[in-house]
């Protein structure tokens, strides 16, 4: 065992030799479980809106990327070990989270979080609300007079309303739309609430170089008006746009 | 996969699942099967090995010997599998860093450790950041490899230490009075005698292994369960071509399945073994 991990190791040696330089190829971190935003395919790869986008700015920052998928709960903590050096996972940019890491410039406006339940009239200020940990809309709802019922996947939130565990789900409207319309029994309710500064990517506070190249990338990108087509073709026609 | 599979709506329900369970994710997961039997496979002889340095550890008359033996064996024994997973992983990773960081890196001035951070220089990461994906997969393993044989190591080494003192005293007496070294009598009479007093505790650690293995999930590295978790959660006819809805359920059943049918083998394979090595043998249980 010990002999393996010491070839292992010399064998990193090996190829650092050969590729000098910090960022060769940049490692773009993701949970993989967040749609439209990003999530596995049938063929296994990442896919969805943020892989249309971080690959585009890959490409227009001239940068080799390559797509790992990570755990929500424990996303932060392996970009600031160095397992990847980029969160781009449907983040939204908040204070709390912008004291460990830095933000891209946002890449998806700012917009609203709902309610998602099994009928009208659930008890939205004190029920019993699922929502994913480590969110903007855990957050939110531990400010509430509602319970809150948290879980490390997003599937489960509303798997917990079906169950009936949960009275209603907090998420992105954007997340939960699509199971809205396609479920016969879950429905949009309550009023939107406008919550966090957008979407950016997460970058270690060290690494102010790759942040720079990855602001330049998106800002060509809303110039051009192609991120604003790939929010309409993922997010839909009522998608706000830059 | 099928050549039928280009319109999965259009199919019938056989063809349908034939397609579903080819998919390019689906591969994963079975892949992924593979994973947990490479992961036993490697790590049943290593810890065996590791148990039976720290039993001959614990034996030693030399007292720092096996004062070493006895903390190793009696600490790891004592902490929670999933403490000790959590915690050892990511210090070995990061005393390997550090290490390899002293010796790549001597003229690195920033600190290494940043708040949160544990930043050695680029050119120290193991695995490189700009290596293959699979390095970084491979490592890893091969990481979770070597805590479940430290884990499971310390108990076979307790199960080896029991042994061990289980053969009878006559045999080594007899031994000594044949003339032969403690070294000899210990590999020749000790050693080849213990296998079957042994034999009860590393089957029962066999199959505490085997059920351990969901506990690489915790390490991030993507085994069965996490593939039955992500393949079961609900699919959206938007986004996939084979959209279905939280079959969680069906999935983790089939995990049981496979854990059951996995320990049953092993415990036939066992008894065989038992039967074997007792042959001869003049105690309860044996042939006698």
């Amino acid at each position: 065992m010990k002999k393996l991990l010491l070839t292992a190791a010399a064998a990193a040696v090996a190829a650092s030799a050969a590729l000098a330089g910090s960022h060769s190829v940049v490692r773009m971190g993701t949970e993989g479980a967040y749609p439209p935003y990003n999530f596995i395919n049938d063929s296994g790869e990442v896919d969805g809106f943020e892989r249309e986008v971080g690959d585009e700015l890959c490409a227009r920052a001239e940068l080799t990327c390559e797509w790992v998928t990570n755990d929500w709960d424990s996303i932060i903590p392996n970009l600031t070990s160095g397992n990847y050096d980029t969160i781009i996972a449907g983040m939204s940019i908040t204070d709390e989270r912008d004291e460990v890491i830095d933000f891209t410039q946002d890449y998806y406006p700012a917009t609203a979080s709902r309610y998602m339940a099994m009928s009208e009239g659930v008890d939205l200020e004190g029920g019993v609300i699922a929502a994913q940990s480590n969110t903007i809309q855990s957050a939110y709802i531990a400010e509430t007079g509602a319970v809150l019922l948290e879980f490390a996947t997003p599937d489960e939130t509303i798997a917990a309303v079906l169950n009936g565990e949960a009275d209603a789900v907090f998420a992105d409207a954007d997340f939960l739309l699509p199971k809205a319309e396609e479920s016969g029994d879950l429905m949009l309710v309550g009023e939107p609430v406008p919550l966090g500064g957008g979407v950016g990517m997460g970058i270690r506070e060290t690494d102010g170089e790759l942040k720079a190249k990855f602001d330049a990338a998106i800002t060509s990108m809303k110039e051009d008006g192609t991120l604003n087509e790939l929010l309409i073709k993922w997010f839909g026609d009522d998608q706000p746009t830059y | 996969m099928f050549s039928f599979c280009t319109e999965p709506d259009a199919l019938g329900a056989f063809q349908w699942f034939a397609c579903y369970f080819t998919t390019g994710v689906h591969l994963n997961l079975y892949w992924s099967l593979g994973t947990v039997l490479i992961l036993l496979a490697i790590t049943a002889p290593v810890s065996l090995a590791f148990g039976f340095l720290g039993a001959m550890a614990s034996r030693s008359r030399i007292l720092p010997l096996s004062l070493l033996g006895k903390t190793y064996t009696s600490m790891v024994r004592g902490v929670p599998d999933i403490v000790f997973f959590l915690f050892f992983v990511i210090a070995l990773d990061q005393a390997l860093e550090w290490t390899k960081h002293q010796i790549v890196c001597p003229d690195w001035t920033e600190p290494i450790r940043q708040g949160a951070n544990f930043l050695v220089c680029p050119e120290a990461k193991i695995p490189l950041g700009a290596s293959p994906q699979v390095v970084h997969e491979i490592y890893g393993f091969f990481v979770a490899v070597f805590t479940f044989s430290i884990v499971f190591g310390a108990f076979a080494a307790n199960v080896l230490y029991g042994a061990m003192r289980a053969v009878p005293r006559a045999q080594m007496e007899t031994a000594e009075a044949y003339g032969m070294t403690p070294r000899q009598s210990f590999w020749r009479i000790l050693v080849p005698q213990m296998w079957i007093y042994a034999l009860p505790g590393l089957s029962n650690l066999w199959m505490i292994l085997i059920k351990a293995t969901p506990l690489l999930f915790i390490l991030g590295i993507e085994d069965i369960v996490y593939w039955a978790r992500e393949l079961g959660s609900s699919k959206s006819a938007r986004f996939f071509d084979y959209p279905h809805g939280d079959w969680r359920l069906w999935y983790f059943l089939g995990l049981l399945v496979f854990y059951l049918a996995f320990t049953r083998v092993s415990e036939i394979a066992l008894d065989r073994i038992t039967k074997r090595l007792s042959h001869g043998q003049n105690f309860a249980g044996g042939g006698a």
